[in-house]
């Protein structure tokens, strides 16, 4: 029965990080409850069915993959903190993935969970540059991206000592930026190291089926060690009392009291839940950067479209990379796309249908208010401009119809369901710009985890509730 | 409790936090992070395992003495007999 009234800890939202935090401390004895507003876990790395057919959102790949016996990695320190045994997640690597810029992708990169790839690519296309970029790949190695209190520095400048071709530049920026950077055009050079390390040196792997399987395992974790959590149970108010946070409000009106709380809900949205004027301005900017994406669910593999061999590609058509919040809708000169039966599942496993999702920047100001039918419409028409945006970087098909003729189902998420699934302010998918690495707050005893606290992916969202566990409240036991 | 069986609590501790690490030939006299990729995060949770499953205190102050398998039988034994006579 999750019936109690007094908890040691109580977590604000069931995404990755939240989970985390939690099987960390009822691992220890504390007793825990996670609350959260919807009915399933995840945040915005989740799954959900319709019609019967399961879509998976968020997670395009599990970065930070490294192979068995590689160690003192996030994905090692995460296995080991929730006590997880590395079968459990079943992780598959990908085949190749690659950073596809101009208007036809005629330069192209393709990287592996092999980092000597990535360098003789570089060698390749850029053979007065791969100097220099083995100079930035040592220096990132050598940086220490685990400090809870590091000087933010700009990484744009930092790679401009090591690289000096733009388009090389923008290169790598493009997946780094699209896979965790809340910030506009540059980013931290800690947070570049963070994302350099974790699609780079180490790389992607998923699991057949899925996040389901990652959420299925810390859901299970965080059972059997007697953490509780209450679904469609949203947090309205932290009740502060004396500076302190007394316990939250639920959206029912029922009072819990707590000892702590841990947020995973963002910076500005947690200032939001202590304020006594929900609506009131917050200290914490929220972020800018929102996304789009389409699934495009096929009746066979993409293999037989003769699009087999890329796992991911990041693209961009034109002379410089802009990472920004885009003032029309969308923006489809650049984006992401994932083929998720690209894997390496082994020679007998397929996923049972073919998979192509491509994700572009957007401005959730222009997606926030449309009236329902407008909402509608522009979703189809952006739907028809991002599949073509996308294919001019992928093998060119049979036919101009190929695409739409093997289409099942499509779906898309934008602005507005990333605000619906995470609380994320402005659809702020990476959440604010400046993060909180040691997840202080205004009250001494609320710390915030996931996405604002600044370790980014879901390997670091994890790792972020993990370590706000530890430094807060286990290590002061 | 013998030396020799506080060892075996400190090893089999290791061996759920660091199921990925080979604990055969462990050395007793040498450091454990100089064979063992154990980082603070690790030591960390070998007290908090002390303390969950034992019932044993290791306040921060003493961390050092859990810096071998030696030295961790030199520190606990005495606190795991001491608990013992009280029970």
């Amino acid at each position: 029965m999750n019936s109690r009234s007094h908890y040691d800890v109580a977590i604000i939202g069931a995404g990755m990080s939240g989970l985390a935090a939690g099987i960390r401390l009822a691992h220890f004895g504390q007793r825990v409850c996670i609350f959260e507003r919807h009915n399933t876990v995840g945040g915005l790395n989740s799954f959900y069915s319709i019609a019967g057919r399961k879509f998976d959102v968020g997670l395009h790949a599990m970065t930070n993959y490294v192979r068995p016996g590689v160690k003192g990695t996030p994905l090692g320190k995460l296995l080991r903190q929730l006590r997880i045994e590395r079968d459990e997640f079943a992780l598959c690597e990908q085949k190749q993935s690659r950073i596809a810029f101009g208007p036809r992708g005629e330069t192209s990169l393709r990287f592996t969970n092999d980092f000597a790839v990535l360098e003789s690519e570089v060698a390749t296309h850029f053979p007065s540059q791969v100097d220099g970029f083995r100079n930035l790949a040592n220096a990132v190695r050598a940086f220490d991206d685990v400090s809870l209190d590091a000087a933010p520095v700009s990484a744009r400048e930092t790679v401009r000592r090591h690289i000096s071709d733009p388009l090389l530049e923008d290169m790598l920026f493009c997946p780094l930026m699209y896979y965790g950077s809340a910030t506009e055009h540059d980013m931290d050079f800690g947070q570049f190291v963070i994302m350099f390390k974790a699609l780079f040196l180490e790389g992607f792997a998923r699991p057949f089926e899925g996040v389901r399987v990652i959420l299925r395992v810390l859901l299970d974790k965080y059972r059997a060690a007697g953490g509780e959590r209450r679904m469609k149970c949203g947090v309205q108010k932290i009740i502060v009392r004396d500076g302190r946070a007394s316990g939250v409000k639920l959206d029912d009106g029922e009072e819990i009291t707590a000892d702590h709380v841990i947020s995973s809900v963002g910076a500005p949205e947690t200032e939001r839940l202590i304020a006594d004027e929900p609506s009131s301005g917050t200290a914490t900017k929220a972020g800018r950067l929102s996304f789009v994406e389409t699934i495009t669910i096929l009746d066979r593999q993409p293999a037989e479209l003769g699009w087999g061999s890329d796992t991911i590609v990041f693209f961009n058509d034109s002379p410089r990379f802009h990472y920004e919040c885009p003032s029309g809708q969308v923006d489809p000169r650049s984006g992401v796309i994932c083929i998720p039966n690209n894997f390496d599942f082994g020679p007998d496993l397929k996923l049972p249908e073919g998979i192509f999702r491509c994700t572009c920047l957007a401005n959730y100001d222009r997606w926030a208010d449309l009236p329902e039918e407008t909402y509608q419409a522009d979703k189809q028409r952006w739907y028809e401009i991002l599949q073509q945006s996308a294919r001019r970087f992928l093998p060119p098909l049979a036919t101009p119809d190929a695409l739409g003729r093997a289409t099942l189902a499509t779906d898309m998420f934008t602005p507005r369901t990333i605000t619906k699934f995470t609380g994320h302010l402005g659809g702020a998918i990476y959440g604010a710009g400046r993060k909180n690495r040691q997840g202080r707050t205004a009250l001494a005893n609320v710390y915030l985890c996931g996405t604002d606290q600044g370790f980014l992916g879901i390997v670091g969202a994890m790792l972020s509730g993990i370590s706000m566990a530890n430094y807060h409240i286990l290590q002061k036991g | 409790m013998t030396k020799d069986e506080c060892k075996k609590v400190v090893t089999d501790i290791i061996a759920d936090i660091a199921p990925d690490e080979d604990l055969s030939t462990l050395k007793p006299d040498v450091r454990l992070r100089d064979q063992l990729q154990l980082d603070s995060m690790d030591f960390l949770d070998i007290v908090m395992e002390l303390r969950k499953r034992h019932g044993i205190e290791v306040p921060e102050a003493d961390y050092a003495q859990l810096a071998s398998l030696d030295s961790c039988a030199e520190y606990l034994t005495p606190k795991f007999n001491a608990l013992s006579a009280k029970s």
